[in-house]
């Protein structure tokens, strides 16, 4: 059978990856019987469709974040990668080897296609999920870098400073993204870890992070997950069934300014830090008045049950039984013009800090329509109003244009670049 | 990764590649023509036969003058070396066997290795009826090994005399002539570090790290002394006198034997492939690091030098390449000279800037640069092999 070289996927343009594309199709079927999955979750989301996957799928319970530098010069050389990061994806979500080879099946001097960690692991659900930053279009002194620039969103800048942002510059912005979703924290790793190593020329790993336990809900169909903080998180969350929101506040309509979006979305990360042993040693009753909920069943302070809807008015002796410097007070969508987001979040603990406290938080993942209405007024209330804001720091920030989904026999981002 | 050289491999020459300069032995691969001799004067260099049937030719060189000499096959053209012997001294014999092609070709003795040698045009024919013209394969992989050999041996070479340079300023307490005189000795090392590593016995002994040591172990070579010459600011004596002749001659004395066991070496294609990959795997896990030269900073001589021995190894296996994957020869050739351009950046005067005066940004963009040339460059082995 003929060899697909991966190599000749990178940055030799069209015609080589359309061939990739081509013949892997051949190889879902016979090769990899070899590894088939034999542990896990089986469940597989198809890559291609109206909307990227990863954005209103079922969160998943593990993250792998990359953040990439685009170090080429070249439009070719990166629309190659594109096709090959496509073939590779594709592949890779439907619980096959990253390259058509497999990870032992190559010559034996040559490194494999596939790094071969996920061998007899099922996919768990892996969705890959693309963003292109603002400095795909222009440089930090704004030129043009591909011949995209007419092509930038205005809604596709850097964020302001928000107060309390304390962002660690390397591990901020970035000029793609992919967030790698799965069950399996391994399955997701293996993915980032194989489009980075495809990558190599054309762009470079600029940042990652890792996220354990999904901190938000986005079917009805899940359960809420709880933060570090130990409260449930995402409970107001835009939910997949519902899709006029998600039409309002997720998906970018193609007369909103660019074309090229239409069916995509914004997908703002901000890595939050949380002050976890100062947390830890307030009462019970100053957390839920920090939070504006119950700790144990999340109930709004307001009364009912976690999914009764938050009452601001209902007053005690002391004024209202939902602070309103309380968290979900003031992220409220009766008191931000009725803004609600999905959000995508992650749990994280790297390690501890050099004093021995976790470093440790929330990497905060949302996707909205438009960052400009939809996230920075919000962000810039909570970070001057929200009581929450003395246990948390926010040390990376970075922003995206995630494109429509990808249809058949195309690459991701096609329109953008056609 | 290792470069594979074990000793043992020394034993197994390939038939294509040259032999040492002392061998006098006649057998292994004559060409169809048979042996052709030469006889190195100090004045001349009688050739037996101006003509060779194409394959695989063999010169058997004597040398029947008073100083040390060589012999070189070129091309027409008289500036690319086909094959070379060299270090013959007076009295000795040396064997170069080379595989080549039809055409026109020169042959040249240097009696004092200095100057252009005396030279004789040399005619490679058609190979006599029913035999086999050398395919074009042999013939590049021929010209890869021989290039590839005498590159390693010139290096070798450099680093004996730049290390007898410094070691003298050293002994001598010219402190900073003898920092000035280290990255420079270092350089070759360095060009060929997959090669002088190879050497398991001397390695440590001249090229350990302190964080390297295991206890007990004794520290020798290159860094002891360079943390003599760049001490830390507390805590440290500084070596007597008479330490630093032990420690200096030591070094001279292993790069001395380093040098030597160079001198019998043949590779193979994918011994090459290997090394100039195995060369930038240490430029991305010491040097672009800022580990390698944790005393004097001078990180950056170091990872210029492994990046020119994995280029130099890369183009010497690239024509080969370029008939089997044209495409990786390309992109290979495109992102060393980014690495190169990116790398002249750094430079200052004759040498470059100390790991220490680099931003994190710079850094940063040479790794990026490093993993861009080391990702394609790990598929050159197998790219080459047959």
């Amino acid at each position: 059978m003929t060899q697909v070289s991966r190599r000749g996927l990178i940055g030799s343009g069209a015609g080589v990856a359309g061939v990739a594309l081509g013949a892997a199709g051949g190889w879902y079927a016979g090769d990899h019987a070899a590894h088939a999955t034999t542990s896990g979750n089986p469940t597989t989301y198809p890559f291609r469709g109206a909307h990227q996957a990863g954005i209103v799928t079922p969160a998943q319970d593990r993250l792998h974040f990359a953040a990439f530098d685009i170090t080429t010069r070249s439009r070719g050389e990166l629309v190659g990668l594109l096709k090959a990061w496509t073939s590779a994806a594709e592949r890779m979500t439907q619980g096959l080897s990253a390259g058509p080879v497999g990870p032992t099946e190559g010559a034996p001097l040559a490194p494999p296609d596939d790094t071969g960690e996920a061998i007899g692991l099922s996919p768990g659900g892996l969705t890959l999920t693309f963003g292109f930053g603002p400095g795909m279009f222009r440089d930090a002194r704004g030129r043009d870098r591909f011949g995209l620039a007419d092509r930038q969103p205005e809604a596709l800048r850097d964020l302001p400073h928000f107060a309390a942002d304390a962002l660690d510059p390397t591990r901020s912005r970035g000029d793609i993204c992919v967030q790698a979703c799965s069950e399996d924290p391994q399955v997701a790793v293996h993915a980032i870890r194989n489009l980075a190593r495809i990558g190599f020329g054309t762009v470079a790993v600029r940042w990652s992070q890792l996220g354990f336990g999904r901190t938000s809900t986005t079917s009805t169909s899940q359960s809420t997950p709880r933060n570090l903080f130990g409260f449930k998180d995402g409970t107001a969350n835009v939910k997949a069934e519902q899709s006029a929101d998600l039409e309002k506040f997720v998906w970018v309509d193609p007369a909103d300014d660019q074309e090229w979006l239409g069916g995509g979305s914004y997908l703002v990360a901000r890595r939050i830090n949380m002050h976890i042993e100062t947390w830890d040693r307030q009462g019970l009753q100053p957390q839920e008045q920090v939070v504006g909920r119950t700790k144990g069943a999340g109930a709004p302070l307001s009364g009912g049950t976690e999914f009764t809807a938050i009452d601001l008015a209902v007053k005690g002796t002391d004024g209202p039984l939902i602070p309103i410097d309380s968290h979900v007070s003031v992220v409220s969508p009766d008191r931000n013009d009725g803004v609600r987001m999905l959000r995508r979040g992650y749990n994280f603990v790297d390690g501890s800090n050099a004093l021995g406290g976790l470093d440790a938080g929330l990497f905060f993942i949302a996707y909205v329509r438009d960052p400009r209405t939809h996230f920075i007024p919000l962000q810039a209330r909570m970070a001057s109003n929200d009581a929450m804001m003395e246990y948390l720091q926010f040390t990376s920030s970075a922003i995206f244009a995630v494109p429509p989904g990808t249809k058949s026999g195309e690459h991701v981002g096609r329109a953008l670049f056609a | 990764m290792r470069f594979a050289l074990p000793v043992a491999a020394l034993v197994i020459v390939p038939v294509l590649a040259a032999c040492t300069s002392t061998t006098t032995d006649s057998g292994g691969a004559a060409g169809a023509g048979g042996p052709i001799t030469v006889t190195s004067s100090d004045s001349g260099c009688d050739v037996s036969s101006a003509s060779a049937p194409a394959g695989n030719l063999t010169f058997n060189v004597t040398n029947n003058g008073s100083k040390v000499t060589e012999f070189y096959l070129y091309s027409a053209d008289g500036k690319r070396v086909v094959g070379e012997v060299e270090n013959i001294g007076p009295g000795l014999s040396g064997k170069l066997i080379v595989t080549a092609a039809e055409g026109t070709y020169q042959t040249a003795c240097k009696p004092g290795m200095v100057g252009q040698g005396i030279r004789a045009d040399f005619t490679v024919r058609k190979p006599a009826g029913g035999a086999q013209a050398p395919s074009e394969d042999a013939v590049l992989i021929s010209r890869a090994q021989n290039e590839y050999r005498a590159y390693v041996q010139k290096q070798a070479d450099l680093l004996v005399s730049r290390t007898k340079a410094f070691v003298t300023a050293y002994r001598a307490g010219q402190d900073d002539r003898a920092r000035a005189l280290y990255p420079e000795a270092r350089f070759p090392w360095e060009a060929i570090e997959t090669v002088a590593e190879s050497f398991g016995d001397l390695d440590p002994r001249t090229d350990a790290r302190e964080a390297d040591l295991t206890s007990g172990q004794k520290w020798t070579g290159w860094h002891r002394i360079e943390k003599d010459l760049w001490p830390p600011a507390t805590g440290y004596t500084q070596l007597s006198m008479k330490e630093r002749t032990y420690y200096g001659t030591d070094l001279l004395k292993n790069v001395t034997t380093v040098r030597d066991r160079i001198k019998g070496l043949t590779f193979t294609t994918d011994q090459i492939a290997n090394g100039s990959s195995g060369l930038l795997e240490e430029v991305a896990t010491g040097k672009v690091t800022g580990e390698e030269e944790y005393w004097s900073h001078t990180d950056l001589w170091d990872f210029a030098a492994n990046v020119h021995g994995a280029e130099v190894a890369f183009e010497d296996v690239k024509p080969i390449l370029e008939k089997r994957d044209p495409a990786l020869a390309k992109q290979l050739t495109a992102r060393f000279a980014d690495l190169d351009r990116l790398l002249a950046e750094q430079k200052r005067g004759h040498g470059y800037v100390l790991y220490t005066d680099l931003s994190r940004a710079e850094v940063k963009r040479l790794a990026d640069a490093v993993n861009a040339v080391s990702e394609p460059l790990s598929h050159l082995t197998a790219a080459v092999l047959p």
